[in-house]
């Protein structure tokens, strides 16, 4: 168990080693940074003293070398446009993407997954089909059509809810969160339902569809002729089977969902990394599209991890260290 | 005294209803089952006998459905009970050990979960108590170290262990009938020889019924009272054990003891019956053994009844009679 850790954190640093190559190579055939680093008018001297600031007069193994160097120290360089670090600038933004993110996921999963039990337990009712007809929208309705809409109803027809930004926040563990507010709370519920649909379509119709694979098995049947209950086989025997692919998907879908917020941060305003992301990318500010990717490469490759060692505890049939 | 389980013209269906006829994988089946005796339910595969033994705990599921007949258990008939009667009959009164082992136990619960839950389905007793009698019935099918296997997940026996886990949670109960769907098929013969061994002792000792499921003459005849032999949905032949094995009447019945290895005719060539069984969907009308049949006549285009003749009973109008050497 704990060599197989060490192999899997071992091939994990390889991952996201060669994650850096990529990310570094890629940003540097994207444009030219001094383009927009440089006021036109300025003249030779100061262009290269510029140039020669942010390293870009190396050749570019040096440049990577350097980058990689600063990596270990958790340096990505300062932002171009905001002069600060960029690795303290997305993680000053993070709380508010993660936040969106979690809501988002338990939204889908309140929603999704007993929407799904119900219409794999009973497919044949109108209830189910309708069910699963809007989940078809869920899933193919583009997410910035939805979130505008969801601001024309709600805001502007309905004026229940704000538009944009996070509201009201207050501190805890050393960061701001706006669902402790209940104003925060009010701006959080359009994009995090935005953000939620699509998920909440996948989980629901996952969960239909591991409810009608496992259904006909044996040993439902076997349980039920055992005189086993019919809520304990639901909740028992059929749940914890459908908990192994649902918390793949949650996992994966987790790192996408933060992946993805950048659509819905920027609809609804929301001063997440999404939204810095976006800017900077707009702005060629290398050092945090850097930092922002390799972040996303970190949080992918741990949340793999997790989802591993979850696996162990649902599925007895797989263990880490088995060979196979 | 009337007989523990009466099944009476049964008739289970695949898809119809709504005017349509559907496929009867059982059709006008009766038989009946005392405490204490076992019955050999003998038949090629797709012969119905599974569909029979899920039939009577009402275990079908979707497009299976019982069209006619009634099976009456102990006195009541099983079509009248609620849903909730049936549940606490099954595993309680009526167990019933499935033909697949590889399938009957739930891969991601421990088996000691599996058995716990299976004791206090039906009766109010702790977790430790539970855990207790399922180590008992663990220890009765001779599973060694009961105590560990109990936190051991399926994936870890093999299945001729899971097929004994399986029967262990028959057992957990005590249930007046037990519903054994071709047990040891997957077990090797040791293993065979105790399984039988356990039921024949708990239908002398605690009077426990069984309807034991088989292809298996062999098996048949060492452990059973009487038989009932299925070809394609329907009972050709019943009786006492002893009479039919030895004096078969119905064609099919003869055809399947001469395909059982003998030693009495050791270096002759096995009999086969010719052909195969027929799909349910595609049987010949009349007797559904005619094309297959040596002893096929005209008249046999006319599904014949079941005939009886003192204690036992065939659907044959040219039944096989031993000559008289
Ligand atoms: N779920 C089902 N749907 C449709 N037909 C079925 C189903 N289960 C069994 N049958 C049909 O019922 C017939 C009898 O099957 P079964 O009772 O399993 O045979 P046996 O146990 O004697 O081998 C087979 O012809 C099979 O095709
Ligand atoms: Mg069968």
């Amino acid at each position: 168990m704990v060599t197989s850790i060490i192999r899997r954190l071992i091939q994990a640093l390889f991952v996201i080693l060669a994650m850096t190559i990529i990310v570094f190579i890629g940003v540097n055939v994207i444009g030219n940074p001094v383009d927009i680093l440089i006021n036109p008018d300025a003249n030779q001297a100061e262009r290269a003293r510029v140039i020669a600031h942010y390293g870009l007069d190396q050749p570019i193994w040096k440049q990577y070398l350097m980058f990689l160097q600063g990596l270990l120290h958790g340096d990505f360089g300062d932002s171009f446009v905001y002069g600060r670090p960029a690795l303290g600038l997305i993680l000053e933004r993070m709380p508010a993407t993660l936040e969106l993110a979690i809501t988002a996921l338990g939204i889908a999963l309140v929603v999704g997954l007993p929407l799904g039990l119900y219409a794999g337990l009973y497919p044949k009712r109108v209830s189910s089909k309708l069910i699963m007809s809007a989940s078809i929208l869920g899933f193919s309705l583009p997410t910035f059509w939805v979130g505008l809409m969801l601001i024309m109803v709600f805001s502007v027809e309905l004026g229940w809810l704000p538009t944009n930004g996070r509201g009201p926040t207050m501190e805890l563990l050393g960061t701001q969160w706006s669902f402790l507010t209940g104003e925060g709370l009010r701006h959080l519920l359009l994009p995090a339902f935005n953000l939620a649909l699509f998920k909440t379509s996948l989980i629901l119709r996952l969960t239909r569809a591991g409810v009608q694979e496992v259904l006909p098995q044996d040993y439902i049947k076997f349980a039920r002729a055992k005189g086993v209950r019919e809520g304990r086989i639901i909740g028992v025997h059929v749940l914890k089977n459908l908990m192994i692919p649902v918390v793949t998907i949650i996992g994966l879908e987790f790192g996408s969902l933060i992946a993805f917020s950048v659509v819905t941060e920027s609809i609804f305003a929301w001063p997440g990394m999404g939204k810095l992301i976006i800017d900077s990318i707009n702005l060629l500010d290398r050092p945090v599209i850097v930092a922002y990717l390799m972040m996303m490469v970190v949080l992918f490759v741990v949340l793999n991890f997790i989802i591993d060692i979850c696996y162990t505890i649902l599925d007895p049939r797989v263990r880490l260290d088995a060979k196979a | 005294m009337s007989a523990l389980l009466q099944v009476s013209n049964l008739v289970t269906e695949f898809g119809g209803g709504g005017g349509h006829p559907g496929l009867k994988a059982v059709n006008d089946v009766s038989f009946t089952v005392s405490r204490g005796k076992v019955l050999g339910l003998v038949g090629e595969s797709g012969s119905g006998k599974t569909v029979t033994g899920f039939s009577i705990l009402r275990l079908l599921e979707r497009p299976g459905r019982i069209a006619g007949g009634r099976i009456l258990f102990d006195g009541t008939d099983i079509a009248s009970c609620s849903e909730e009667e049936m549940r606490q009959l099954r595993g309680k009164r009526i167990a019933m050990v499935f033909q697949d082992p590889m399938m009957t136990l739930n891969p991601v619960l421990t088996i000691g979960t599996q058995m716990v839950e299976a004791v206090q389905a039906h009766d109010k007793v702790s977790k430790e108590v539970a855990r207790q009698r399922s180590r008992d019935a663990l220890g009765l099918v001779g599973i060694p170290s009961p105590e560990e296997r109990l936190s051991s997940y399926p994936h870890q026996f093999s299945g001729g262990m899971r097929q004994r886990v399986a029967i262990a949670i028959a057992l957990l109960h005590q249930p007046d009938l037990i519903i054994a769907d071709e047990p040891t098929t997957a077990l090797d013969v040791t293993i065979q020889s105790q399984i039988i061994y356990e039921f024949q002792r708990l239908a002398e000792e605690s009077n426990t019924a069984v309807v034991w499921i088989t292809h298996d003459l062999a098996i048949v005849s060492r452990l059973a009272d009487d038989i009932a032999v299925m070809y394609a949905g329907r009972l050709v032949e019943t009786g006492p054990v002893g009479k039919v094995l030895t004096d078969p009447r119905h064609p099919y019945t003869a055809g399947l003891i001469a395909s059982v290895p003998s030693q009495n005719r050791r270096g002759e060539p096995l009999h086969q019956i010719r052909g195969m069984t027929p799909p349910i969907n595609r049987l010949p009308e009349g007797c559904s053994f005619r094309t297959r049949c040596d002893r096929a006549t005209e008249a046999c285009r006319i599904m014949p009844g079941l005939i009886p003749e003192e204690d036992r009973s065939f659907r044959c109008i040219h039944p096989v009679m031993k000559e008289v050497a």
